[in-house]
């Protein structure tokens, strides 16, 4: 296999590991920047985050403990419309982007205390600029009126959102096909190789040369990060999902457990619950989930579900993504985080920046993996 | 009820039936048909339109996968027509768009 072009030593100039949100949103920001890529992914035997979280556009809390999170955060919201309306010049894909802001649903009033307490703090750590509101449970209904009438009330912000992250998904594999990405795929890599000045990446049947390496493997990341010199204590968190019968639009806002689909479906979810690398599902956790979206809107009573899975969440010790270029080898970077769709939009922009040694718009060093113990 | 259907019955078939209803006409069915076999017998096509482009449908798989069939029995939006059987005096009307929940319950926001 060949894919050496004028332009480079090397077969490609990036190989990203992992076709994921996370590296296709990477992909896409280098093609952009007029990179030759290559993205393997490893085939339908990988733990595929992408393809089973629950697509919010999230800001409000995010980053409560790490103020340099919540502008990362922040900062790849404002970017998405842009690059919602780059994937669809490129593809003809409307991904459902939609941010109008976001209600998060607090059931007793101890809960929407502690939420009004964290969202003040973080308004003084961001310096006032940080929009919220905090409503009773009858100024929740007035914006949405279909809460139920036990709520305690939500919290509000106009910076949250929400797409359909499989079409997202697909949008990228499109445009990256059709802007010259290379795509291998259904063989996971065998051994990454630092040359002196790039890496070998070896498969079963292959072997390609690149300039940069990045992982972006999500779950994956944990084992092939050490032979790079990299870290990336990464663990799974399984969320359970179930989806409705498709209705008419009656929710206007997500929530952090809630959302109604563009097509109609309603999305409900948010379990946490460490179980290791098991996909399956329960009927315990399923039913709170159904127990606490009734709850919440108790017109989903009488609503038929159709669907349920289980999926893994890339977590690391404290939620907050990795970031970090090896030391040991120079241009082998880890790229691993928990919010694939949020930050989706950072990763084309600036993160693409900082991996071609760039300036960005954001300091990254928060993000490094020397937080953690080895 | 509409009977010009371009589906044509096995002869194999049980010969008793039962009456139901589609969109309000009577109509003879099988005993044993699934809802969705009645409406294909019936030339009751397209039995749907999609929530999103309102485009027509009718059922499709016949097996409880395709989502096609969607229709109205005895009141309850969202059925799956291929996987309920007819019964006498059933009641089954054709859906426009996505199911809306109760009246009363939901308000537009303002």
């Amino acid at each position: 296999m060949s894919v050496r072009n004028h332009a480079s030593r090397h077969d490609t100039d990036v190989a990203i590991i992992g076709g994921g949100l996370v590296g296709m949103s990477l992909a896409y920001g280098l093609l952009h920047q007029g990179k030759t890529v290559t993205v393997f992914d490893e085939g339908d035997q990988a733990l595929r985050a992408s393809r089973g979280n629950f697509g919010l556009v999230w800001v409000q809390g995010k980053g409560d403990t790490c103020p340099d999170y919540a502008r990362l955060t922040r900062l790849s919201a404002r970017l998405w419309p842009g690059l919602a309306s780059e994937l669809r010049q490129d593809t003809g894909i409307d991904i459902e982007l939609q941010q109008n802001g976001g209600l998060y649903v607090c059931l007793d009033q101890a809960s929407l205390q502690q939420r009004a307490d964290m969202l003040a703090r973080m308004q003084q750590d961001a310096g006032g600029d940080y929009p919220y509101e905090v409503l009773t449970a009858e100024q929740a209904r007035q914006k949405e009126p279909a809460l139920g009438p036990t709520i305690a009330g939500a919290t509000w912000s106009p910076m949250d959102g929400h797409l359909n992250p499989l079409l997202l998904f697909r949008a990228l594999h499109q445009a990256f096909a059709r802007r010259g990405g290379r795509l291998i795929n259904g063989q996971p890599v065998e051994h990454i190789r630092p040359l002196p000045d790039g890496f070998d990446i070896r498969l079963p049947g292959a072997c390609l040369s690149a300039g940069k390496v990045v992982l972006a493997a999500g779950l994956g990341n944990k084992t092939l990060a050490p032979p790079l010199g990299l870290h990336a204590p990464v663990e799974p968190n399984r969320g359970q999902v179930l989806i409705t019968e498709r209705l008419k639009p009656f929710i206007h806002y997500p929530t952090g457990h809630v959302r109604q689909t563009g097509e109609g479906t309603v999305q409900l979810g948010d379990s946490k619950e460490d179980v290791g690398l098991d996909t399956g599902t329960t009927a315990e956790e399923l039913g709170k989930i159904a127990a606490r979206a009734i709850r919440m809107y108790p017109v989903l009573e009488k609503v038929r579900l159709i669907r349920a899975w289980g999926a893994l969440r890339v977590m690391t010790p404290d939620g907050y993504p990795i970031y970090q270029q090896s030391d040991r080898y120079p241009g082998a970077y880890v790229v691993t985080c928990h919010s694939g769709v949020t930050l989706g939009a950072a990763h084309a922009g600036p993160l693409v920046d900082w991996l071609l040694g760039k300036d960005t718009e954001i300091s990254l060093e928060a993000f490094s993996a020397d937080r953690f113990p080895l | 009820m509409q009977t010009d259907s371009p589906f044509n019955r096995l002869e194999t078939a049980s010969a008793a039936t039962v009456t139901i209803e589609i969109d309000g006409q009577p109509f003879t069915a099988r005993e044993g048909d699934s809802v969705a076999a009645a409406l294909l017998a019936a030339g009751a096509i397209p039995s749907r339109t999609t929530p999103v482009s309102a485009s027509p449908r009718a059922p499709y798989c016949m097996m409880g996968v395709c989502f096609e069939c969607l229709v109205e029995v005895d009141g309850l939006a969202n059925v799956q027509g291929c996987m309920v059987q007819v019964s006498e005096g059933m009641r089954v009307r054709r859906q426009n768009g996505a199911r809306a929940l109760t009246q009363g319950d939901v308000h537009e926001a303002v």
